[in-house]
């Protein structure tokens, strides 16, 4: 059986047609990442009796007469999400050894949809990175192009999209950490709004700005996955109350009546020359689909990135204080006390852009200096948040790349952390505005590389940009 | 990176900060941080330039507060599960260095 680019909806008909079982399903991919995986290295780790369990069990209720889209298919996690009884390293030292006492409420709910677990994917350490070069146990390569990173901080999930070895994974997304290695790999990666997927058992970096989502090889697998997924949660308060709709029906192949717009503060010096053609394409086929274009400003794009940064790393060195030691994960006991224990297990267990990030947000958050950093770019969130709500007035949706250039190489960015920041300036927006955001593979460049557009809708605008996304996909495959 | 030339962006002393942070840093590692993020500051200060004096801060994009919910009693994660994840255990407790004398 090839399973290589096989879709969510593939798997999910042959299996409800009896065409093949999860368990040979679950075997076939199994096979496909014991052949491919060591060059690419996309899984941190793949728990094969266990996916094999999950598969007969599928097939066991199967055969009793349950039926889910999600029964018996194989998903691939982020290695920050606590599945029950697997590691959850976070792609730290921090957590080797660690063992998840409990499920995430995702994972909760694809579990009793039927899912199959099969791995845990690689990931920048703790998800602060866009290359997942800060793993601390490997480095995973973009499949498209084995010498260019992955992007990050999912990069183990879009690796295994794109090298066929998995059917659909999980991925979160903090300033793009789902849509930035979706687009550098050539697959859908979607930014729920903000509380439309509970976060409980996401191993937390910052938490107002964190939300975990779909990455799949289509647009229509992205609304099956995110229709488990979404809802709300007794066990995250921020979880919205808002009733799901039916994403898959807002699939409609079409884009009339829609009203798009292109923010200029998106389309500036040093957007790569051919990544602007591909946008500007991919409007013009939009276009062609019946959506009305018009121009738009969010002028405060400009300071998301220092925005970004202050906040994501104040919240940052708030939730990682956990890691010290005391109940879970390594412990270094030099010294004779228990704070010489926390600062010594916290050097060897944390990589350099961790405790960077760490020493960042302790200092915006310390006395003296909070006004002007931390309560200052609060306020500017808010500005950024009222550009969006003026644009969203006129808009159904807005049009921009996902990021200013095609994928980087292996090493490029490593030597100079600011420049890697600044890989998310078109994607840490939507994040502090707490809007939904997808990221659709758009035209390739010349030397094949993935593009991607990304669609930003209105808070709960989910609906609106699955269907621009689904339309411009079903267009752009009938074209190639 | 001109970091040399640099004033000491905002004040940031990252042998300092790390102490609030419990967390040791090697002397090579203070050097690498202070230049690296010295950069990283100077540039996050460039919101310094907006007027933001009757703008309220945004601390979360979801408007709800007090979310209440009913007391029910459920089980709790089970004690094994979450002690075998323990670096070290003492009589079913999570042990830890002695503090005080």
């Amino acid at each position: 059986m090839d399973i290589s680019g096989l879709t969510i909806r593939q798997a999910s008909d042959m299996l409800s047609s009896g065409a093949c079982s999860a368990f040979a399903l679950t075997t076939a991919l199994l096979q496909r990442i014991a052949d491919v995986d060591a060059s690419i290295r996309a899984y941190a780790s793949v728990d094969t009796a266990f996916a094999l369990e999950q598969a007969r069990a599928a097939d066991d209720a199967r055969a009793k007469g349950k039926s889910s889209p999600l029964l018996g298919v194989p998903i691939g996690v982020k290695d920050l999400l606590n599945v029950e009884g697997q590691p959850c390293t976070c792609s730290s030292k921090i957590l080797k050894g660690y063992t998840a006492p409990y499920d995430a409420t995702v994972i909760a709910r694809l579990r009793d949809a039927g899912a199959v677990f099969v791995g845990r994917t690689n990931m920048d350490e703790f998800a602060m990175g866009s290359s997942t070069e800060n793993s601390a146990y490997q480095v995973t390569r973009n499949p498209v192009d084995v010498d260019r990173v992955p992007g990050g901080s999912s990069g183990g999930s879009a690796a295994a999209l794109a090298a066929g070895e998995a059917v659909a994974t999980l991925g979160t997304d903090t300033g793009g950490s789902i849509r930035q290695p979706a687009a550098f790999c050539g697959c859908v990666g979607m930014k729920p709004t903000y509380g439309r997927v509970s976060r409980y058992g996401l191993t937390a970096f910052a938490s107002s700005l964190d939300q975990i989502g779909p990455m799949t090889h289509t647009v229509e697998d992205a609304a099956i996955l995110l229709q488990v997924m979404a809802g709300q949660d007794v066990m995250d308060s921020t979880s919205l109350s808002a009733a799901v709709p039916d994403y898959t029906q807002a699939l409609q192949g079409d884009l009339r009546g829609m009203r798009l717009g292109l923010p200029k503060e998106y389309f500036v010096d040093g957007l790569d020359d051919e990544v602007r053609a591909s946008i500007l394409q991919a409007v013009e086929t939009c276009r062609d689909l019946g959506a009305e274009i018009v121009d738009v400003s969010l002028p405060h794009t400009e300071y998301s990135i220092a925005v970004y940064y202050i906040i994501a790393t104040a919240e940052a060195s708030a939730n990682l204080a956990r890691f010290d030691g005391v109940r879970y994960g390594q412990r270094v006991t030099s010294g004779r006390d228990p704070v010489e224990m926390y600062g010594a297990t916290r050097e060897a267990g944390f990589g350099a852009e961790v405790k960077r990030r760490i020493i960042l947000g302790t200092y915006v958050l310390s006395s003296g200096y909070y006004d002007a950093y931390y309560l200052r770019a609060q306020k500017v969130r808010r500005l950024i948040l009222n550009d969006f709500e003026k644009a969203f007035a006129s808009c159904d949706a807005l049009l921009t790349p996902t990021t200013p250039t095609p994928a980087f190489r292996m090493g490029e960015n490593t030597g100079d952390p600011l420049k890697m920041y600044l890989s998310d300036v078109f994607t840490a927006t939507a994040n502090l505005a707490g809007i939904c955001a997808l990221s659709v593979p758009s035209y390739e460049t010349a030397a094949g590389l993935p593009v991607g557009l990304q669609i930003l809708g209105p808070a709960l605008g989910e609906e609106q940009i699955l269907r621009v996304g689904h339309a411009f996909e079903q267009r752009r495959k009938v074209e190639a | 990176m001109a970091g040399a030339e640099k004033r000491k962006a905002g004040g940031l002393d990252v042998a300092y900060v790390a102490h609030l942070a419990r967390l040791h840093l090697t002397d090579d590692e203070v050097a690498l941080f202070q230049e690296q993020m010295e950069g990283i500051v100077h540039y996050v200060e460039q919101i310094g330039a907006l007027d933001v004096e009757d703008v309220a801060p945004l601390s979360h994009t979801v408007s709800v507060s007090n979310v209440w919910r009913e007391d029910e009693p459920s089980p709790s994660i089970d004690h094994s599960k979450v002690m075998a994840n323990a670096p070290e255990e003492h009589d079913g407790l999570i042990s830890v260095p002695k503090i005080v004398d």
